[in-house]
């Protein structure tokens, strides 16, 4: 993982590649309606890598199935999702699926389930390529699925084996190029490496880091662990409840997290430098019925009175970083007097 | 909430107290079977291969290592959950080996395991009650049904679960994973066990909650006096938690030591790599150097000779066990990075590799083009992505196609480097006595 010399994608000119407004994401339960994602705007540029973090049930995951329309049936879906200009939300089944492989793609956490035992690797490609491009031969399509597996460091000489021929990291690996072999413009990756030991969960991020730097490729990366947000991510989004409590780049946020909530998770976070145990106390509430006010307030070690009554917006808290917290003047939605 | 690491117990200390546990030269292989009908000859896995090293009353002992590295089976056998195949296990002094189920059961109490999954070892059946007291029934530990309850109570307070009484008659669905962790552990320690194998306790949790079940751990370790063997894939836990560590590899420790010395210095390539590998939670930090191993952790039914590692290994040379099949992958590996007339032309060079007849020693290409193999073998193959080269010895070229020959690769003795065990030919080429060598090993070459 290098290059930090590369351009920095947030000062390209081009637009960003995806656009969300307002994304609400929910689902109906027997208490009534739950919304996992409950209001969010995230911008993700051309070669720009965001990190979404969060403890579990925060509404990360559905965060990452809202922005390629692939949830559950029941589950509603709010707001505005464009990628590259077009809008995903409301669009017919059939158009989203020729979207998504050809624009936007999705890496999951386990490689098996995604991939059919009966069928030879090269299968896969030559189907996902055809489906998308029947004017692609069958020969031109093996041609492409090679190149997409040697890029991932598969060998060519392996491309007619069945999955179960390769361990679980080759198996990612696979994934990932088939999820590329169409060129699409952003990646969605949810937990790609979680299942993964640490040496080849860092061969994979490191891929990841090649795609998006060598072929422009955006990246939402969600995940639980912070030091992959730290290793790999121009910006992270902090979930909380549904809503983004911070979101910044992450050599800000890192250094100085302003959310008592990201200030949290980044000390309970336990990495080789860790002398003391720190914990966030509580759990992350009940969704049918959220707290009023800041929905951080219960757990918060920083809770002021107000902080129950009044619901916190996103502010600017430094240089490109917001947090909606109350600590921070305009955060209340009042205007801010310089 | 905070909590620091407490200094060594104050009877962890080696000079007046023994060690706890002793493992010698333990194996446990799994057979397996070949084929619809055929039995496996002597084919097996070698789950725990060799592995010697003691626990000392008191400490936090840490078993590292990747998926596939025999961590967990070397934990469930040292409490014969698994019958190991030779070797010894001291406890206190006695051989746990060639005792019987029934010799066990009274030992079983002063041996605990905490298992990953909660959702795997909580009865889904039993109310929280029931499973914590389960093990009171089963030892004869309570005379009467209410003495079980004082003593489950009092272990569900000393856990964090309070009011124990509102957790005795739920049952393990109604409780969070945080909590069902705990229930696991009051379960565990509900016969006051002295020495209890940890696997991998929170790796199922959250960040958040993580650090809560650690410092508990830590809490029951002081007051209780527990002795911990604790079992991760995680570094940075095992450092924050543990005494002293050993990193275990396909069936082997590759080193072991004190963990403070072993993080600070590591001394195999494979320590080394495993902590270049950890993301670390600070941005300015990403353009370190990192020594990334090839590939994944082989299959251990077939594990590489010479050293396990060397197939992976970014410092290897050419005694480390350099074998036939490393050269087919590393073949493979390269093509994965030429473009594709070069890749086609090397393929025509080589044939297909299916039809390479590979041993340990040697890989003989039926190839037609015999003259230029051998010349691109003899000049080129130092191009190739591992060291496999600088251990080829003679490249023949035959009336049938060309014979390439690999000089001897000994498997690596443990020997004593900065002060702690360390199987690696770079301090110096040792040979294991009942290891998987290459070649005859005492032709290998020196180190360097």
């Amino acid at each position: 993982m290098s290059a930090a010399a590369a351009p920095s994608p947030r000062t390209s000119s081009a637009g960003p590649v995806l656009s969300v407004r307002g994304l609400k994401v929910g689902y109906r339960t027997t208490r009534g309606p739950l919304w996992a994602v409950d209001g969010i705007d995230l911008e993700v540029a051309p070669g720009e890598s965001v990190g979404l973090v969060g403890e579990s049930g925060c509404g990360k995951s559905s965060l990452g199935r809202g922005l390629v329309q692939l949830l559950p049936p029941g589950a509603g879906v709010r707001g505005s999702v464009r990628l590259a200009d077009e809008e995903l939300v409301g669009t017919s089944s059939g158009s989203l699926r020729r979207r998504r492989g050809e624009d936007i793609a999705l890496v999951f956490q386990e490689p098996m389930t995604r991939l059919d035992p009966l069928m030879k690797v090269s299968t896969h490609f030559v189907q996902t390529i055809r489906a998308h491009r029947p004017d692609v031969s069958k020969d031109e399509a093996r041609h492409l699925a090679r190149a997409a597996l040697a890029q991932m460091g598969i060998p060519p000489t392996r491309v007619d084996d069945y999955p179960h021929e390769f361990s679980g990291g080759m198996r990612q690996r696979i994934m990932i190029a088939l999820a590329i072999v169409l060129q699409p413009q952003l990646i969605v990756a949810d937990e790609p490496t979680t299942a993964l030991d640490v040496i080849v969960e860092s061969q994979i991020l490191d891929i990841l880091d090649r795609l998006r730097r060598d072929e422009r490729v955006g990246l939402v990366l969600i995940t639980h662990n912070l030091g992959i947000v730290a290793e790999t991510c121009d910006r992270v989004a902090v979930m909380y409840a549904g809503r983004i409590v911070e979101i910044g780049p992450v050599e800000h946020i890192f250094s100085d997290p302003k959310h008592p909530y990201t200030q949290g998770l980044l000390a309970s976070t336990i990495s080789l430098e860790t002398t003391e145990l720190h914990t966030i106390d509580g759990y992350p509430p009940d969704l049918v019925s959220p707290p009023t006010g800041c929905r951080f307030a219960p757990r918060c070690p920083a809770v002021m009175d107000h902080c129950t009554r009044v619901d916190p917006t996103l502010t600017t808290v430094g240089p490109l970083q917001e947090a909606a917290c109350l600590l921070y003047p305009g955060a209340d939605g009042a205007a801010v007097t310089p | 909430m905070t909590g620091s690491r407490p200094a060594s117990a104050p009877w962890s200390d080696a000079g007046s107290n023994g060690p706890l546990l002793e493992v010698r030269d333990l194996h446990t292989h799994f057979p397996v079977r070949t084929g619809l009908f055929r039995r496996g000859g002597d084919l097996a896995v070698r789950a725990v291969d060799g592995v010697s090293f003691e626990v000392r009353a008191g400490e936090v002992f840490g078993l590292v290592g990747e998926s596939g590295s025999g961590k967990t089976t070397l934990g469930r056998s040292i409490l014969k959950l698994v019958q190991p195949t030779s070797g010894s296990i001291l406890y206190r002094g006695r051989d746990l080996v060639p005792l019987s189920e029934r010799d066990m059961r009274p030992l079983r109490r002063e041996l605990a395991l905490i298992f990953q999954d909660p959702n795997a070892s909580l009865n889904p059946a039993m109310t929280v009650g029931q499973g914590v007291g389960h093990p009171l029934r089963i030892h004869g530990l309570a005379s009467s049904r209410a003495e079980a309850r004082d003593q489950v109570v009092a272990m569900l307070q000393r856990v964090g679960l309070e009011p124990a009484e509102a957790f005795l008659d739920k049952y393990p669905e109604d409780v969070s994973g945080g909590q069902k962790q705990r229930v696991v552990i009051a379960r565990a320690l509900i016969t006051h066990p002295r020495f209890v194998v940890a696997d991998e306790p929170v790796a199922a949790l959250d960040m958040s909650v993580r650090a809560r079940v650690l410092e508990l751990m830590l809490e029951l370790q002081r007051d209780l006096e527990l002795t911990y063997l604790f079992i991760t894939h995680d570094l940075a836990t095992a450092r924050f938690l543990c005494d002293r560590i050993g990193i275990l590899y396909l069936g082997n420790f590759v080193e072991w030591g004190e963990t403070d010395r072993l993080f600070d210095d590591p001394q195999h390539p494979y320590t080394r790599a495993l902590l270049d590998a950890i993301p670390l939670p600070d941005p300015s930090r990403r353009d370190r150097d990192k020594q990334l191993p090839r590939g994944e952790i082989p299959d251990a039914l077939a594990p590489p000779l010479g050293c396990r590692f060397h197939p992976r290994c970014p410092a290897a040379f050419a005694p480390c066990g350099w074998e036939g099949r490393d050269l087919i992958e590393a073949l493979e590996s390269r093509w994965t990075e030429v473009d594709e007339d070069t890749f086609e032309r090397e393929l025509g060079l080589v044939g297909q590799l299916g039809d390479a007849e590979v041993t340990a020693t040697e890989v003989r290409f039926p190839s037609a083009s015999g003259v230029e193999l051998a010349r691109w073998l003899r000049h080129e193959a130092d191009q190739l992505p591992s060291a496999v080269a600088t251990a080829i010895t003679d490249v023949e070229v035959g009336a049938h196609g060309v014979t390439v020959r690999f000089g001897p690769g000994p498997e690596p003795a443990l020997q004593v480097v900065a002060g702690r065990p360390v199987a690696c030919h770079l301090h110096g080429v040792t040979v294991r006595p009942d290891g998987d060598h290459v070649g005859d090993p005492t032709a290998a070459p020196r180190g360097p």
